[in-house]
């Protein structure tokens, strides 16, 4: 095997588990990729090559042990995977790509992380992410944008960009991403991965960097169906130190291929002006590939889509505020000296807050912050906050209706391929409208997954979505893994040099 | 609804952060132009419609509140910009 980092996390899987190759070796061979191209990519934050040495060795034991006792073992041990920098590790760095953190280390993991190691895979380290993954991009991260593996001129998407780029450029072999409005699923698009976002409260979120908490969920991107579905189901899961979990187990995923009987959906109102017409024709090509595989295609309606968008930035933007409050410079974090000089009705505490928050978050946070504070303030709470949750439920039903004519909606993950970094500037809300197919599944709690699909002329991919209702992983996994036993989309990687 | 210089300025304090008079002016237009966008939210009828709070797709059980070990003082400490006799140091909170 010249190289390793090509294997599928699953191939990988089942190498370690027959002794033709070490998690040393696996690891060591991430290392070396990760020393060799990331200076041109930027998609970590922080590598941590003696602890990652360590657990592999660790896993190497484990295998050893396993293989002497003839035991089945998790396809995640001794896999080296990357963590998106709003997850806390023990013991690494967590920013979540803001100057407002820098030098944090967590006292504890997050849930998720710890069940992955526990299972025996190895942190490499921590992946860029915009700032508290508030953004499309990777550009409001505090320590610098993230390049496409496919074109370094381009955004990998975002806001768990960084993990995108690192899956792509075969970095690593998974890595744990978060999605509030499409965080997983945009960036597995834009950089050619599969990305699955959870139901809300299958993945537990203790140990989760809070961005927007009623629509936050912690993903998994891959290079394919069946190596997301591994990662996910290592995770999945109740968790009683998080009080939105569900209460059922991590789920059992099959790999049948056929997909008889199944029905799918295409929305109408998200083939809409601004969706480029190569990302729409490879979708429609996509659909027919699952037709091809014994599914039946209609049309589904949800009506209420085009309020998505200003649900969103209502709800989310509402519970950051409430979020962010705890970066005040008193228990961690850098902070920032007072200005001095007496003000009237400013205590020196006061005056600290202002410094550290109005100097160490970034533009577009100050500008979240602001906009969420404007929306639960005293006049506007029910105009703004109380509508956009009434709203919510008509978004909800419109999902609850459709998923009683088909068992799977399809459509694109984002109207656009990644677009030349910088193209969006100052420009708030043209950024936003990136996000307008991906939001909808936040706001109704259902999963999502997104596959690479085909590439525009100019040579990036294109992904569709999958969603299914509330805890349909399972089916959602089937089909993508029955679309890629079809296609090859999934295996195309790009040529990076450094 | 445009947002005026003053109220920019007021939310500003109440979210703890301080602006540059640049920044206060460039969120001013910007504040205004998104919730210009979300106001259409406005237009929907939903005299009829229960909020939705979270999406939760079940029951959601309650853990025993049962008391469990706390993280190690000195482990929470080690991340505080100024610390004290094992307590969080902060500047004067009253006027002096």
């Amino acid at each position: 095997m010249t190289d390793l980092t090509d294997l599928s996390l699953l191939d990988a899987a089942s190498a370690l588990r027959a002794g033709r190759v070490s998690s040393l070796e696996l690891t060591r061979a991430c290392l070396e990729r990760i020393a060799a191209l990331d200076p041109a990519l930027h998609a970590f934050l922080a590598v941590a090559q003696a602890t990652a040495e360590a657990q592999a060795a660790a896993a190497d034991r484990r295998l050893a042990e396993a293989r002497r006792q003839g035991e089945e073992t998790s396809p995640l041990l001794g896999i080296p995977i990357a963590v998106k920098d709003v997850l806390c590790v023990q013991g690494l760095p967590a920013t979540a790509g803001s100057k407002i953190l820098e030098g944090f280390r967590p006292p504890y993991s997050a849930t998720a992380v710890t069940r992955l190691t526990d299972a025996g895979a190895v942190i490499l380290g921590k992946t860029n992410t915009d700032e508290f993954a508030m953004g499309s991009s990777t550009e409001n991260s505090a320590y610098g944008v993230t390049r496409n593996p496919w074109a370094l001129d381009r955004v990998p998407g975002g806001s768990s960009g960084g993990s995108a780029a690192a899956v792509a450029a075969r970095l690593c072999f998974a890595a744990l991403g978060t999605d509030t409005g499409g965080s997983v699923r945009q960036p597995a698009s834009f950089c050619g991965v599969t990305g699955l976002k959870p139901t809300y409260g299958r993945v537990s979120r203790y140990g989760l960097i809070a961005y927007g908490s009623s629509l936050d969920s912690v993903g998994a991107l891959a290079r394919s169906a069946a190596d997301a579905a591994a990662v996910f189901a290592a995770m999945a899961g109740h968790d009683p130190l998080d009080s939105t979990s569900l209460p059922e187990p991590a789920p059992e995923i099959d790999g049948e291929p056929s997909l008889d009987g199944l029905r799918i959906g295409v929305p109408a109102e998200y083939f809409i002006e601004g969706l480029q017409p190569q990302v729409e024709r490879a979708v429609r090509a996509a659909v027919e590939v699952l037709r091809a595989l014994g599914a039946s295609v209609g049309e589904v309606h949800l009506p209420h889509t085009d309020l998505a968008l200003p649900v969103y930035y209502v709800i989310a933007l509402a519970e950051a505020s409430a979020n962010l409050a705890r970066y005040d410079g008193v228990r961690f974090g850098p902070r920032r000296p007072t200005q001095g000089g007496p003000s009237r009705g400013v205590s020196p505490l006061l005056d600290q807050y202002l410094s550290t928050r109005g100097e160490l978050f970034g533009p577009e946070v100050k500008r979240r912050i602001m906009l969420g504070t404007y929306a639960l303030s005293a006049g506007y709470y029910d105009a703004y906050y109380g509508q956009a949750q009434r709203v919510r439920t008509l978004i909800r039903r419109d999902f609850a209706r459709a998923f009683t004519e088909v068992d799977v909606i399809a459509c694109p993950v984002a109207p656009t391929t990644a677009f030349p970094i910088g193209v969006h500037g100052d420009d708030p809300l043209s950024m936003y409208l990136e996000d307008v197919f991906t939001l909808p599944a936040n706001l109704a709690g259902v999963p999502g997954l997104a596959l690479p699909v085909g590439f525009d002329d100019g040579g990036l991919p294109i992904g569709m979505q999958l969603n299914g209702p509330a805890l349909s992983e399972p089916l959602l996994l089937r089909v993508g893994h029955a679309y890629q036993q079809a296609t090859d989309w999934h295996r195309r990687a790009p040529t990076v040099t450094a | 609804m445009p947002l005026t210089l003053d109220e920019v300025r007021h939310i500003a304090r109440l979210a703890r952060l301080r602006l540059t008079p640049e920044d206060e002016l460039r969120y001013t237009e910007q504040l205004s132009s998104i919730l210009d966008y979300a106001d259409r939210l406005k237009r929907v009828d939903t005299s009829d419609v229960p909020p939705t709070a979270f999406a939760a797709a079940g029951e959601l059980p309650l853990r025993p509140d049962a008391p469990r070990p706390p993280l190690p003082r000195e482990s929470v400490l080690a991340n505080a910009p100024a610390s004290r006799d094992g307590l969080f140091l902060v500047p004067p909170v009253l006027d002096t």
